[in-house]
């Protein structure tokens, strides 16, 4: 008869994301950091947090829901104290991965210099944004990754001004890999994490992160709300190798946008001309078949 | 030792690039950069040192140049860096977070008045609006003094019973820009000198926690508490820093203040980096003249001794304080912290002469003016603006 030390699930590692985190249910987060510890195995990350949902999500000291060594940066610097670290590390020998983990906020809008310096500089450093297309940790007010359209607490009558494209902001700085992630497909989730981790130097991982609280929208959605928007093509995942030869990895399948936009409250009560955003989707598909077709990754390249 | 005619930017940088090589054995040392006039020629320094195990990182800002101080010393390493003027305004969200995470980094700032309007001259604006970051603060007044107050920083920010940054301030350009006879210390010194750094709190995977999570006020009492008992403990541990400075370098570095013909002096004398130089020649004459005055030279602001200061003033019936800085609304920064260094301790006059600000040269004729005023008062009145500049 075997007994229960015997049988209990028993972990190499402590889990980097600990039961008890402060996330709110749905939060695309949540996923994507027990993502990111599955990925990374054996090489357990150093965390460097700028100030947003991802810190709170530690929760109070003097517990802490990070199982992994932890920083919390100032809200521009992630990028920067990451390179401290990594510095560091290197000098010592030591190759534990520094994630950088940033909300849009730190990444497209008050992080943005420290990001394209470091990227510049290609230091070796994984540069994880989860992108809620708001500021949630202060209730919810438009950032530059806010698509058109969208209702926030600082557009009450409907964000006029384009979501930012970060993916050709970072793929201009030439780093040796770039990619979105998408919660609604693991494997390609898994396999990009993968090439991030075999990668040196910047790597800039992009990853849709609904906000059931921002959005407005039913948690128990999350993962369908980005299904939704990777058929519609409105979040194209691909990734970009060297800065110039781009893949898509999963295509569009002419899933309607209504899809993702009639299920959250933060695209109701202003008038979201869908065929602007419509005609957004086509131009931003045909900027990204036209590098796929022009600047092709070699086919075994994973 | 060698002895050598150097700027005060390149002894700053020498001695720096000397400190971080000197932690070679244990995790290196690491720099962050960002140029500004006049301390440039002390990062351009750093980066022309060929270390075994460190790196210099040219950043876009100051802001990243204190981050990745911040990182690189919570990752273990020697760390240090160098700013002025608005690079210190701009670096200053981080300079508290270094204060407050307990890291012993060493900075040093060649004092520059903020702008605008734009000014490239020195005066302490600077340096005194990192007053309340948790960082102990040094000044030097000369080649040497900067030289030993940087070995003593990293000695005493590296203590366990310290564990708090260190700045290292001097004059922009009547120091950084001017050459001066310093006695340089070589490698095998600065490492006899200098333990490797243990810095308890560095990040451990084996032991794996989360540095600035959130804390609620109960805690964040108790964290500033912390920093308060640990800048009580300066004192104690720069004064053993001294003593074991001298074995190794064969000279005595100057503590946290020198005090000159205050013995039996009624009138004193209170200023900070290169004023002081120009106060104690004026102060040598006027001796010899028989007027019983005397000086205290300022090397230490945070903490500041009061103790230690109440009794370099000694039996003075009249102080008086040049500030090269300006609080708008208040007055001279020194001013209003040796004043309150005195409450309830002694009637003492105190009055405060504002001088040199934005740069403007204090010569000793102006020095003159000031003393003349100052034996003769009656009553301290508001701080008096000296217009030093043609």
């Amino acid at each position: 008869m075997s007994t229960v030390a015997e049988t209990a699930h028993k972990p190499e590692h402590d889990c980097l994301l600990r039961p008890g985190s402060t996330n709110c249910a749905g939060c695309g987060m949540s996923l994507g950091l027990q993502w990111l510890d599955e990925a990374l195995g054996e090489n357990r990350p150093v965390m460097v947090i700028p100030a947003c949902c991802g810190i709170v999500t530690a929760g109070k000291f003097p517990t802490t829901a990070y199982g992994v060594p932890t920083v919390a940066a100032t809200f521009a610097a992630a990028a920067a104290v990451g390179t401290g670290v990594s510095v560091v590390q290197e000098l010592n020998g030591d190759d534990h991965p520094v994630v950088c983990w940033a909300g849009d906020g730190g990444t497209y809008d008050i992080g943005l210099a420290t990001i394209s310096a470091a990227a510049e500089r290609n230091e070796n450093i994984i540069f994880f944004c989860y992108d809620n297309e708001i500021y949630g940790n202060t209730g919810g007010q438009r950032s530059s990754a806010t698509p058109a359209g969208v209702r926030t607490t600082t557009t009450p009558f409907g964000k006029v001004e384009t979501k930012k494209d970060i993916m050709s902001i970072m793929a201009a700085h030439r780093v040796p890999y770039a990619a979105t992630l998408s919660l609604a497909h693991r494997d390609d989730f898994m396999r990009k994490l993968a090439t991030a981790r075999r990668t040196r130097g910047f790597r800039f991982l992009l990853m849709l992160s609904p906000c059931p609280t921002g959005w407005k929208s039913e948690p128990t959605q999350s993962v369908e709300l980005v299904d939704y928007a990777v058929r519609s093509g409105l979040f194209p995942v691909y990734e970009v190798f060297g800065g110039t030869h781009y893949r898509i990895n999963v295509r569009r399948d002419g899933t309607p946008v209504e899809e993702f936009t009639q299920r959250q409250r933060r695209y109701r009560g202003v008038d979201v001309d869908l065929d602007i955003v419509r005609a957004q989707i086509e131009q931003r598909w045909q900027f990204l078949e036209t590098m796929e077709r022009a600047f092709p990754v070699a086919e075994d390249r994973r | 030792m060698a002895r050598a005619l150097v700027t005060g930017n390149y002894a700053a940088g020498y001695t720096l690039s000397l400190a971080g090589e000197s932690n070679r054995e244990a995790m290196g040392c690491a720099v962050g950069a960002y140029p500004i006039t006049p301390q440039t020629e002390i990062i351009e320094t750093v980066a022309a040192y060929k270390f075994s195990k460190g790196r210099m990182v040219a950043v876009e800002s100051e802001h990243s140049a204190m981050a990745v101080c911040i990182g690189a010393s919570l990752a273990g390493a020697r760390a240090f860096t160098a700013s002025s003027s608005n690079g210190l305004a701009y670096m200053v969200e981080n300079v508290y977070m270094a204060g407050f995470y307990r890291l012993p980094i060493v900075m040093i700032a060649v004092n520059r008045t903020l702008g605008p309007p734009w000014n490239i001259w020195t005066d302490q604006s600077d340096s005194l609006m990192l007053r309340d970051t948790g960082w102990i603060q040094l000044y030097a007044a000369a080649h040497q003094d900067l030289v030993d107050a940087i070995l003593l920083a990293f000695r005493i920010a590296e203590d366990h019973r310290v564990l708090l940054p260190v700045l290292v301030s001097m004059d922009g350009f009547l120091v950084s820009h001017t050459s001066g006879v310093v006695e340089l210390p070589e490698l095998e010194q600065v490492e006899r000198y200098l333990p490797n750094l243990d810095l308890p709190h560095r990040l451990r995977h084996e032991h794996p926690v989360t540095v600035g999570g959130m804390t609620f006020p109960h805690e964040t009492e108790h964290h500033r508490k912390g920093m308060i008992d640990a800048m009580d403990r300066v004192p104690e541990v720069l004064r053993e820093a001294i003593e074991e400075f001298e074995p190794v370098f064969g000279r005595r570095p100057r503590g946290a203040m020198a005090a000159d013909f205050t013995e039996d002096a009624e009138t004193v004398l209170i200023a900070c980096n290169t004023m002081s130089r120009t106060l104690k020649n004026v102060i040598r004459e006027r001796r010899k003249r028989g007027e019983k005055i005397g000086m205290i030279e300022t090397r230490m602001f945070r903490p500041l001794i009061e103790d230690e200061l109440r009794a370099a003033i000694g039996p003075a019936k009249r102080v008086g304080i040049l500030d090269r800085n300006i609080s708008p609304g208040s007055g001279g920064v020194f001013w209003r912290e040796i004043t309150s260094a005195l409450q309830g301790h002694s009637d003492v006059l105190v009055q405060d002469y504002l001088v040199g600000l934005g740069g403007g040269d204090v010569t000793p004729a102006i020095i003159n003016e000031i003393i003349d005023d100052l034996v003769t008062r009656k009553r301290a009145v508001a701080p008096i603006w000296k217009e030093v500049a043609a």
